[in-house]
Order: structure tokens, then C-alpha cells, then sequence
């Protein structure tokens, strides 16, 4: 009997996750009952209209929000079992992110925004990569430069060079270019996308622009805190563009 | 004016949204001004009291005090003739138990009949005084100070010695009009009646003693008058005559000048305080960068918006000031109601002198700090609403800037040096606080450089730490001005004590005689002798002649003819102490002419003090004229000798050579080191047994005393400057306050990252203690170099550093900069990161 290869295990595990928060007018469901599972090295687009909680679901599955309720695993791991120390420290090893507004340390130099990871992580060579990082993102001559002296565009490079720097398992990007120009956007993204295939890191992309969402391989839609929409797509744009 | 009108609307308007912001500029500032109220209001509550007592303290409505000497009795009938007289005798002596065993030095009053003039004493029980010092039975009641039955072990109605004869203590004395608790007297107080004292035998020629003359004067009167006309009816008489101003001018200048010090560590809180006041003026302004620019984009001139923000932090400045002037001026009050108990009545009331010269303070040092956050809002353009608004608030100040700081800094250096009693002292206390001011500035700048220059690539916590000291508007130098000013103070007054009281607790005592032993007879001074040397335990017996005189001329001219300098006018005021000798006395040095030779007798000369000789500008071959038990002498200047006076030994200002004095009266003066306790106490025994009119002084119980008086002393500052440190620790919380933000989302993107919170607040720790560190090495060595000063250049004491006490603050003052910080950013650690970080 031919043998068949053994199932890749799910490197995200959602199961009926809900998150209410507490607000003046009340409690407010943000996520109802998200179930969700992302296998290794897949790219998923995430979208929906403002408010759909897109940006709460990518908190939860990178460890920065607790649900109240329902079971997130992460890698095999799951995080009801890790403190705050923990997840940053599972964050540190396997889990890249990239936010709309770039949040780079405003004291530190490109260079050492991007070796912040690999620092924390003991690596040796932290400055090495992180130069080899920004040169890849176009930014080697701007490596001594405060964020304060990049413009947006440079900065959600750096910000993109930080998230691979470790080589995360898995790279969550929240609206990467919500604060940029449509021709850096495009730049970003193309970046993005670059480095994602390069390392085939899974990729978790949130997006209100289906454009971008139709570039990754499967595209999950959101709506008032529940899934309802999935679908894989045979032929992603990025490999059409590719 | 209309401008104005525009400029306390919108100033109004911006305040409707309350205080928030302004805690810590408000806080700064009321602490300042109250520690200066309350210093100034409870100086001036004793003040006036010891002035609405003054008739009572001096014992009348003038007074005439001459040394060892009675007035002759017609002097005595032309001053019973002003008023209602009555005379005083003041002298020193021993009670002793019967048994001997036990004995006590007392500051010892003979009253008459008249006694007192003014208030009356109260007594336990309460009996009149002429019932308490009544001769009976051929023996005189005493009435004591409490004090008295303490040390001899005695009780109310029990007999015990006095002199040389028996007495009964009838009273304890309770209150005393004209006997304050004078801080610096040497025993008990006691009374005793003309007669008992006759009784006594105490009252000797050349006896240590005073005599006082008071006259109640028939009203009205004018006392002024009075002395006037009875130093022309008696130009000679020698006596010292003053009126009920100047009853207790020592307390007074004591009381007056410990104020003054107090003021000046009070204006260093308010000056720290400033740096806090200046921070959140900055903040609160760079907050109001775009509303400025959109008052200016509609047309409003850059004077508007001073006037605007001038006005609002005139406003809260006053606030502070009223509530800090409410503070200071209650402390009379709570002093009154839960203090020590004091030697004087505080005289309870509002005084507004030092309460407007504290609102003067405040008001200067919120404008002072709040000047350069103004220039720097009035300048912030229009343009900025289109730019980068941080960049805008950094702005160069112009030379009007400049000029306007350095009037408020003069200002308030005049203010604190016109309400000085001693002018030089408050202006090196303002140069150095100054020249702390600098250093500190420069210390900041330092530490920011030396931090932007570590090469630091690993460790990004250790990274962020060294960068948050050197970032663009990082709090260090305001931090580590306003930690290190409070330090410095600490230091200082920690050294500055240590050293007086090592020199008075250990070095005076190696080696100081034990005991001092005064009103020794002519004819008692062989026998004296010889007991003294026959008891074992003893050595270095030291015995000299004692005279009284008194300055009638100097370089031939009247004294009030001659120039004098005002520190060395007091010898010239009254009787003073000399003696002869033919060998120069140990403990002293020529500095200027020569000693005569052993065998000495030709034509007077003296040796005199070569400060005091300075002070009076007198040169050697001068003359000086001495009124010597009412014989005129004048003699030529031989020499001059600098006096180690730290050897306690027996000195006096001015020395006879033999030859001239040598039948004049006199007592001796002998001083005696003892080498055990049991030694010091045979020694006291035996001599008082034997010769009981002569008076034992334990040179210990003088410097306890001494030691006592200068703690309290020190205590007082200690806690004004620990008022310091706390505008310091106000300053610093507001600058951590200020970057919570910054830090929580540092914090939180750090976390993002994979730190933990313990990297993070390693992070913290380092960055505070390097703050702490330096900030507290940098306060060692300002303070140990002001202490040095003070003890060597201005006490002429010997400087010792206190290496526990100042590793001991200086430990403080950085775990006091840690535990602030931490319990500033304790909350940051456990920021939320989903809140910061989703996108708005």
C-alpha cells in the first residue's frame, strides 16, 4: 500500500474563540465563536468591514489579547498555559508582527529596531542579520537612521525587516500599508510577500483592501466577530503576478 | 488694555478644564512656600513674645549690670530715686548634700525685697518668696529648680549645703520671670535671699560674679532717658545699662540667625521645586503647541499668547502660594499645641513680614522657572500646525529671555539677602547654592553625553535604558539637578554636624582638663595646691590669677573714638576676665612681637589676641587703658598671640606681664585633668568640702550641653532639608509621570517583541541607578566640599568625613530615586499591549 505523507499539523488552532470587552455603553462581543485552522506555510488574507474585530483576531492568535473564552494553539502550543512572560517569550521565538502605525522604538536606529528580536533571543549574531535585513528591504544605507528620520514608507520597512528577523514561524501583518501612499504600499507588500516566500513562513494578513487579501492563498472574511466566509484560492494573484 | 481683557478671557477659559497636570507644579511650590512661612512665622511668634515679656525678662524698665563690683551708695540713692529699685546678685556656687556625697554646680540669684518687678515667680508650694528665703532659726530657705532635687537626691523641706552653711530647700521654683531657660547656662537655677547669701560665705572679693540694679520707673517714663541721664551723673561707674528692648538680645540674635539659616535650606526646597514648577510649565505649554498656532494662524500676536499663559500660571502660582501661606502660617500654632516644650511663650498670631517675604520667594521662583516655557510658547509659529508640532517647541531663546531670567535670579537673591540678619553669610549661601545649580546643570549635560556615547549593541533593555538618559528632552538633568540639590544639602549638614560634633564629643575632650574650678581666695590657693596634688588620679593642675576689668582707652583715645570692628566691639561692652603671667600660657603662640622675659618689672605690658587686636586695629607698641578694680593702668602692646582654644584650657584675651598686678584683687581659676570617673568625682569632693565657696565645673556636662544644643540645632535643619529632598523626589515623579506614556509603549512593543517583564525592568533599574548613582557621587562631593568650607574657613574647626554617614545618604538618595521610579513605571510593566496597539 502506498504510504501517505503524514498530515502537516496546523500551525493555528482557533477553537470557538469569544472576546468581550467591557465599554461605557456595555459589554461588546468583539469575537463570537471563531473557529479557525491554518496549516503551516499557508497565507491567509483576512478582511471585513470596520469593526468586524479582524485586528482583535490577529491580537489573539499573536498572544497580546486573551479570549474569555474557547482555545487558541499556536504552533502546538496552547496558550492558555503560558503567563504574560511566557507568550512574549513564544512570541520572541515564532511569531513575526507587523502593525498599520509600524511601532518602532523612537531611541533606537534602524539597525537596532530590527536586531531587537534576535537580541532578545540571544542571537550572536543579532547585528549581522539585522544589517543583511535591511538591506534587503532596500534600507542599508539608512541603517543609523531614527525612525523619527525615515518616512513611513522606510519605516514599515524596518518594521517588515524586524518581523522576519527571527524567522517567526508565523508573520501576522495588521493593515501593513493603512498608513502609506499606494505606490510604497505596493512596494511593502511586494516585500512582504518576498521575504514570506523566501522563508515560508505562514503568513496571516489582515486587510479591509481585497486587492491585497486576493494575493494570498486563501482568504478568510469576517463580519460582526464571526467567520463567514473561507475559501481557497486555486490561483492566488501573487503567483499570477509571480 | 484690551489686550489684557482678551488675555485673562481665554486664560479663564483654558483653566475651566481644571487642574489636571498641574499637581506636581502645585505641590513643588506649596511645600516651598510653606517651609518658609512656617520658619519665618515661628521665629517671629518667639520674637514677639520674648519682646511682649521683655520688662518681665529684664526684671524691670531698665537695667545696670556690673561684674564682681556693688555701686557705691550714693549711685544706689540717685537710682532709688528714678523708680522703685531693687538689686540682684548672679554668681555661681555648689550645693551639696549634707553627707557630701553628692554635689551640684547652680546658677545661683540673691533677690531682695523689691524682687521681682515685673511678673511674678510661682512656686511649688505656693508660697511667697519672702516665706521661701526666710531666715529661720538661723537658717535661710532656698527655693530650687527641680533640677536641684534630682541631682542631690533631696526632697522639698530637706537641708542641704551651700558654701559654707546649712539651708532648707523651702520651694521648688516653677516659674521665673527674669530666668529664661537659657540653653546655655551651666546648672540649676537657684534663689537665695540677701541674707542667706551673706550666710554662705560666697560673696567674696573677686568672686565670678554680677551685680544688677533694676528700677521700675514711675509711668510714663522714659527709660532711654534715664540711662542717659545716670551715665552723665556717673561717666565712670563701668556698668553695662540697658532698657527693655533689649532684653535677651542673644536669645533674640540666636532665635534670628538659626531662622535665617532655616529660610536659606527652605529657599534651596523652593528652588528644586522650581525645576518642577519649570517641568510641568513645559509641559503643559508644549501641550498647547497647536492651540497657540491656531490662535496665531487667526491672528493672535505672540504678546496675546504670552500674556495668555503668563496669566494662567500666575494663577495656579498663587494658589500654591495662598495654600502654602495657610500652611506656614498655622505651624506657630502646631508647634504651639504639639512641639517641645520651648524657654520662650510663643506669642501666637498672623505676621505678615515673613509670610509676604515667602510669598515674594514663591512668586519669583514660579516666574523664574516658568520664563523660558513661556519665551518658548510665544515663539511656537503658526506654520507648526502643518509640521512637526515636537520640533517646534524647541526653540533658541533670545537674549530678552536671557536678561528677564537673570533679573528674577538678582531678585530673588536680594529678597533672601535684605531679609538676612547676616548679609555675607546669606550671600555665600546663595553663591554656593548657585555654583550647585551649574554644577549640576553641567553634571546633567555630562551624564546625557557620556550616555549618548556608550557604544552599547547588545542587551536592547540595557539599549533603551542608556537611551532614555540621553534622548532629546530626557528628564536627567532636571532629575538629577533636583535630587542632587536635596542631597547636597543633606550632605553637607550631615558633615557639617559630624565634624562640630566629633570636635566636641571627641577631640575637645582628649584633651581638655576634667574639671574647671573658678572664685579660688588668695589665701586658699596653697592649700588648693597641695590638696589637689596629694590626690591620686590626678595631673596637669594648671592655676592662674583672675582679674575684672574694663577698657577705658585704646591708643590713647576713649573707646567709642577709636576704630573698632563690630565683631570685636563685645570686649569693649562690659567687665572682662584677664590675668598675668610671666611665661607664655600652652595653647598659644607669638605671632607679632616678643614675650618678656620671666623676671620681668618694669613698666605694664600686654599680650594680646592677634584676631581681637585686629578687630580693635591696634598695633604692637599701642596702648591700652584698663580700669582694674577702679585703678586706671595703661599699658603698652608687647606682643600679639594666636589662642588654640580648642585645647579648653585656661586663656584669656589679654595677659599682664608681672610687675603690675600682682596686689590688685584677684581670685584664681584652676583647672585639673582627673583619669578615672572615680578620680573625677574624689577630686569634685574633696575640693568642694575643703573650700566651699569654691565652684566645680565638669568640663563634660559644659560640652554635653554643648553637644545637646547643636543637635537641636541640626535637627531643625535637618528636617527643613528634608523638605529638599522632598520637592527632589516631587520633581522626580513628575518627570517619570511625564514619560509614562512614552514608556508604557516601549514597554509594550518590547513585550510584542518577546521581552519579559523582568528584562524590562532590569531596563528601568539600571536607567534610575545610573540617575541615582551619579546624581548622589556628584552630591558627596559638592556637600563634603561645602561642609569642608564651612568647618575649616568659617568655624575654623577641624573637618572630618564621616564615611558612614555619607555612604548612608548617598544610599539613600539612590534607593530613593529607584523606589520612586520603580513605583512610577511598576504599572507600566503590566500595560496591556491590545489597547496601545490597535490601530485607532
Amino acid at each position: 500500500m502506498p504510504s501517505t505523507p503524514a498530515p502537516t499539523p496546523p500551525i493555528i488552532r482557533l477553537e470557538d474563540i469569544q472576546l468581550k470587552l467591557a465599554s461605557a455603553g456595555g459589554e461588546v462581543n468583539i469575537l463570537r465563536g471563531i473557529d479557525l485552522t491554518v496549516a503551516a506555510g499557508e497565507t491567509v488574507g483576512i478582511v471585513g468591514p470596520s469593526g468586524s474585530g479582524k485586528s482583535t483576531l490577529m491580537m489573539v492568535i499573536g498572544g497580546l489579547e486573551r479570549p474569555s473564552s474557547g482555545r487558541v494553539t499556536i504552533a502546538g502550543t496552547d496558550f492558555a498555559r503560558l503567563d504574560e512572560d511566557g507568550l512574549a517569550r513564544f512570541r520572541r521565538d515564532r511569531v513575526g508582527i507587523v502593525f498599520q502605525s509600524f511601532h518602532l522604538i523612537g531611541t533606537m536606529s534602524a539597525l537596532e529596531n530590527v536586531a531587537v528580536p534576535l537580541e532578545l533571543a540571544g542571537r550572536r549574531d543579532a547585528f549581522e542579520r539585522a544589517r543583511i535585513l535591511l538591506e534587503a528591504v532596500g534600507l542599508g544605507g539608512r541603517a543609523l537612521h531614527y525612525p523619527g528620520q525615515l518616512s513611513g514608507g522606510e519605516q514599515q520597512r524596518v518594521a517588515l525587516a524586524r518581523a522576519f528577523a527571527a524567522e517567526p514561524a508565523l508573520l501576522l501583518a495588521d493593515e501593513p500599508t493603512g498608513n502609506l501612499d499606494l505606490a510604497t504600499g505596493r512596494v511593502v507588500m511586494a516585500l512582504l510577500f518576498d521575504l514570506q516566500a523566501r522563508l515560508g513562513t505562514t503568513l496571516v494578513l489582515i486587510t479591509h483592501d481585497a486587492g491585497l487579501a486576493e494575493r494570498c492563498g486563501r482568504v478568510v472574511e469576517l463580519a460582526d466577530g464571526r467567520i463567514v466566509g473561507d475559501r481557497r484560492q486555486t490561483r492566488p494573484l501573487q503567483a499570477a503576478h509571480g | 488694555m484690551a489686550e489684557l481683557a482678551l488675555a485673562r478671557r481665554y486664560a479663564g477659559r483654558e483653566l475651566r478644564g481644571g487642574l489636571e497636570g498641574f499637581g506636581i507644579f502645585l505641590a513643588c511650590l506649596t511645600i516651598g512656600v510653606a517651609a518658609i512661612a512656617a520658619v519665618g512665622s515661628v521665629s517671629a511668634s518667639i520674637v514677639a513674645g520674648l519682646q511682649a515679656d521683655a520688662r518681665d525678662l529684664l526684671g524691670g524698665d531698665v537695667e545696670f549690670r556690673l561684674a564682681q563690683r556693688l555701686l557705691p551708695d550714693e549711685t544706689v540713692a540717685w537710682l532709688g530715686a528714678r523708680g522703685r529699685l531693687s538689686t540682684v546678685r548672679e554668681l555661681r556656687g555648689m550645693v551639696r548634700t549634707l553627707g557630701g556625697d553628692k554635689r551640684s554646680l547652680i546658677e545661683l540669684k540673691s533677690v531682695d525685697g523689691a524682687y521681682p518687678l515685673f511678673g511674678a515667680v510661682e512656686l511649688d508650694p505656693p508660697l511667697s518668696l519672702g516665706e521661701a528665703l526666710a531666715v529661720e532659726d538661723g537658717v535661710a530657705g532656698l527655693a530650687v529648680d527641680a533640677m536641684v532635687l534630682d541631682r542631690l537626691g533631696v526632697a522639698l523641706g530637706d537641708r542641704i549645703r551651700l558654701g559654707s552653711a546649712e539651708f532648707a530647700i523651702r520651694a521648688v521654683l516653677v516659674k521665673e520671670p527674669d530666668g529664661i531657660a537659657n540653653p546655655f547656662t551651666l546648672g540649676p537655677h537657684v534663689l537665695v535671699s540677701a541674707a542667706g547669701l551673706a550666710l554662705s560665705g560666697l560673696d567674696q572679693p573677686g568672686t565670678l560674679s554680677s551685680s544688677v540694679y533694676r528700677l521700675r520707673l514711675p509711668a510714663p517714663s522714659d527709660a532711654k532717658a534715664v540711662i542717659k541721664a545716670a551715665d552723665l551723673a556717673f561717666p565712670e561707674s563701668g556698668w553695662r545699662a540697658r532698657d527693655a528692648s533689649e532684653a535677651e538680645p542673644q536669645l533674640q540674635s540666636f532665635v534670628t540667625r538659626t531662622s535665617m539659616f532655616l529660610v536659606l535650606v527652605g529657599l534651596t526646597s523652593l528652588l528644586v521645586g522650581g525645576v518642577g514648577v519649570g517641568n510641568a510649565a513645559s509641559a503643559y505649554l508644549s501641550g498647547k503647541v497647536p492651540v497657540i498656532a491656531i490662535l496665531k494662524s487667526l491672528g493672535a500676536p505672540a504678546r496675546l499668547v504670552y500674556a495668555i499663559y503668563l496669566l494662567q500660571l500666575f494663577l495656579l502660582a498663587l494658589l500654591a502660594i495662598v495654600v502654602g501661606l495657610a500652611l506656614g502660617a498655622a505651624a506657630p500654632l502646631l508647634l504651639h499645641a504639639l512641639g517641645p516644650e520651648l524657654p520662650v511663650e510663643l506669642r501666637l498670631g498672623v505676621y505678615p513680614r515673613p509670610l509676604l517675604v515667602a510669598a515674594g520667594f514663591g512668586l519669583l521662583t514660579a516666574l523664574g522657572f516658568s520664563l523660558w516655557p513661556l519665551a518658548r510658547a510665544r515663539r511656537v509659529p503658526a506654520a507648526s500646525l502643518f509640521r512637526n508640532l515636537v520640533e517646534t517647541a524647541r526653540q533658541r531663546l533670545g537674549w530678552g529671555d536671557w536678561a528677564a531670567t537673570a533679573g528674577v535670579a538678582l531678585a530673588l537673591a536680594a529678597l533672601a539677602i535684605v531679609n538676612a540678619q547676616d548679609k555675607r553669610v546669606a550671600a555665600g549661601f546663595l553663591a554656593a547654592v548657585a555654583v550647585a545649580l551649574v554644577a549640576f546643570r553641567l553634571v546633567g549635560a555630562g551624564v546625557m553625553r557620556a550616555a549618548a556615547a556608550i557604544p552599547i549593541r547588545r542587551r536592547p533593555w540595557l539599549r533603551l535604558a542608556i537611551a532614555n538618559l540621553h534622548r532629546p528632552g530626557a528628564a536627567t538633568p532636571s532629575v538629577v539637578l533636583s535630587m542632587g540639590l536635596g542631597l547636597t544639602v543633606l550632605v553637607a549638614i550631615g558633615l557639617i554636624e559630624g565634624s562640630l560634633t566629633h570636635e566636641v564629643a571627641e577631640r575637645l575632650p582628649e584633651s581638655a582638663p576634667s574639671y574647671f574650678f573658678i572664685d579660688i581666695q588668695p589665701d586658699e590657693v596653697a592649700p588648693f595646691k597641695a590638696l589637689v596634688e596629694s590626690l591620686p588620679g590626678t595631673s596637669d593642675l594648671a592655676l592662674v590669677p583672675s582679674l575684672r576689668t574694663r577698657i577705658t582707652a585704646l591708643d590713647g583715645a576713649p573707646p567709642r573714638d577709636h576704630k573698632t570692628d563690630p565683631d570685636a566691639r563685645w570686649i569693649l561692652n562690659s567687665e572682662r576676665g584677664l590675668t598675668y603671667a610671666a611665661a607664655l600660657p600652652a595653647g598659644s603662640h607669638v605671632v607679632a612681637g616678643t614675650w618678656w622675659p620671666a623676671d620681668y618689672q618694669g613698666p605694664p605690658l600686654i599680650s594680646l589676641d592677634a584676631d581681637l587686636a585686629a578687630g580693635l586695629h591696634l598695633e604692637i607698641g599701642d596702648t591700652v587703658g584698663f580700669n582694674i578694680a577702679g585703678r586706671e593702668i595703661t599699658a603698652r602692646i608687647a606682643n600679639f598671640r594666636k589662642i588654640d582654644w580648642t585645647t579648653l584650657g585656661i586663656n584669656f584675651f589679654t595677659i599682664f606681664a608681672p610687675g603690675t598686678l600682682e596686689a590688685a584683687p584677684q581670685t584664681a581659676i584652676a583647672t585639673i585633668r582627673a583619669e578615672s570617673p572615680a578620680a573625677e568625682a574624689r577630686l569634685a569632693r574633696e575640693v568642694t568640702e575643703a573650700f566651699p565657696n569654691v565652684s566645680a565645673i565638669r568640663v563634660k556636662d559644659a560640652l554635653d550641653t554643648l553637644a545637646h544644643i547643636l543637635g537641636q540645632m541640626a535637627a531643625a535643619i535637618r528636617a527643613i532639608a528634608a523638605i529638599t529632598v522632598l520637592a527632589g523626589v516631587l520633581v522626580l515623579a513628575g518627570a517619570i509621570a511625564a514619560t509614562r506614556r512614552r514608556r508604557r509603549y516601549e514597554a509594550v512593543v518590547l513585550k510584542v517583541l518577546g521581552a519579559t517583564r523582568a528584562v524590562i525592568a532590569r531596563g528601568f533599574l539600571i536607567e534610575y541607578g545610573i540617575l541615582g548613582g551619579v546624581t548622589a557621587v556628584i552630591s558627596v562631593a559638592l556637600g563634603s566640599l561645602a561642609s569642608w568650607l564651612v568647618v575649616t574657613q568659617l568655624l575654623a574647626g577641624e573637618w572630618v568625613f564621616d564615611v558612614g554617614r555619607v555612604v548612608g545618604i548617598a544610599l539613600g538618595g539612590t534607593a530613593a530615586t529607584l523606589a520612586v521610579a520603580l513605583a512610577g513605571t511598576w504599572r507600566v510593566l503590566g500595560a496591556r499591549a491590545a489597547p496601545l496597539l490597535r490601530n485607532e
